[in-house]
């Protein structure tokens, strides 16, 4: 009775512990995305290079696809780019760049500078298609399937580690089936 | 005669119709912000769609317009919302499986403080009833000496 009634504090505090522990390597700014197993929205949106020609979500049926959310106001999409150069010279799977609120030239300009790592470009002026793939930060990237499903969303940057133990991993799976 | 009553009467039609217009578009405000203040902006996390700055809640707040304007209920407008952002965006979670201990705990916590409460209260009462019981034992007048003894005498 009495040392029970000593370690029970003990135990309390080490349960607030463990969720405090848990709590700090938590990110709040992370929101789980509900869009994930559910099939992307549809969107038809003209291309950045070629206005007049227009890119749909039946367009990309049939293969896995990464769908990045980028923009040239967007300082954090610097971060990411390298890797995103990288990964396009890889071939391993085909990018699209969603251009979020963002003026076209601003747009063109950005990738002239910095490189252009997308198969294709598409431009979200007024962030319509943005919302409906729930997108509240730049930059989002979006791993869909053959099939049009959502598979995985990376929010913020994409890190070496996501994409060499998430993204890459999931893309070679999903290629296989 | 009867033109001016005629043209009075289309003048009072206008003005009412205007008003009612206007009363309205009052409520329809009225209603957007309050659903507005219900809902999270998802950058600044703290602050709802109603408060927030953000373009994103400009943006947001356009389409709760829209499609309160095509006439989509409080409920709708939510559902819609949810689709994308998930339940976060909700200031007030719903009472599902994965909330239920968000809603139950506290009341849970207060019940099992309450259980503690009543046991710690009850066996002190037990302990002062046989202190009660040990000290009737001797005389108060016992006790009265005992005290004078412990306080002025010399050991």
């Amino acid at each position: 009775m009495k040392s029970w009634r000593l370690i029970l504090p003990l135990a309390v505090f080490a349960v607030l512990l463990v969720f405090l522990w848990v709590g700090l390597s938590l990110d709040p700014r992370e929101v789980p995305s509900p869009l994930i197993g559910k099939p992307a929205p549809p969107f038809a949106l003209s291309t950045l290079h070629e206005p007049a020609k227009t890119l749909t979500s039946d367009d990309m049926k049939g293969q896995v696809w990464l769908l990045n959310v980028w923009a040239s106001w967007c300082v954090s999409c610097r971060t990411e780019h390298p890797l995103l150069m990288r990964l396009a010279s890889a071939d391993v799977v085909p990018v699209v760049g969603l251009d979020y609120k963002d003026k076209p030239e601003d747009g063109r300009a950005w990738l002239a500078q910095n490189g252009n790592p997308y198969r294709v470009s598409i431009v979200d002026q007024d962030g319509r298609v943005g919302i409906d793939f729930g997108v509240y930060g730049v930059p989002e990237t979006f791993v869909v399937d053959k099939q049009g499903v959502i598979r995985f969303k990376q929010i913020g940057p994409v890190t070496a580690e996501a994409l060499d133990q998430k993204i890459l991993p999931l893309v070679r799976e999903l290629q296989k089936s | 005669m009867r033109a001016r009553l005629l043209v009075f009467l289309a003048a009072a039609f206008t003005a009412l119709t205007a008003t009612a217009q206007a009363l309205n578009d009052i409520e329809f405000e009225g209603r957007l912000k309050r659903l507005e203040a219900e809902l999270r902006c998802l950058v600044c996390q703290n602050q709802t769609l109603a408060d927030s700055n953000a373009p994103l809640a400009e943006d947001l707040r356009r389409e709760v317009r829209a499609l309160a304007t095509s006439g989509k209920s409080d409920a709708e407008i939510k559902q819609y919302l949810v689709a994308r952002y998930g339940d976060f965006v909700l200031y007030k979670p719903p009472l599902q499986r994965n909330t239920w201990l968000l809603w139950i705990g506290p009341f849970g916590l207060l019940l099992g403080g309450g259980i503690v409460w009543c046991a710690i209260l009850r066996r002190r009462n037990g302990a002062a009833v046989e202190d009660d019981e040990e000290a009737s034992g001797a005389s108060p007048e016992d006790a009265v000496t005992r005290a004078r003894q412990a306080i002025y005498e010399e050991p």
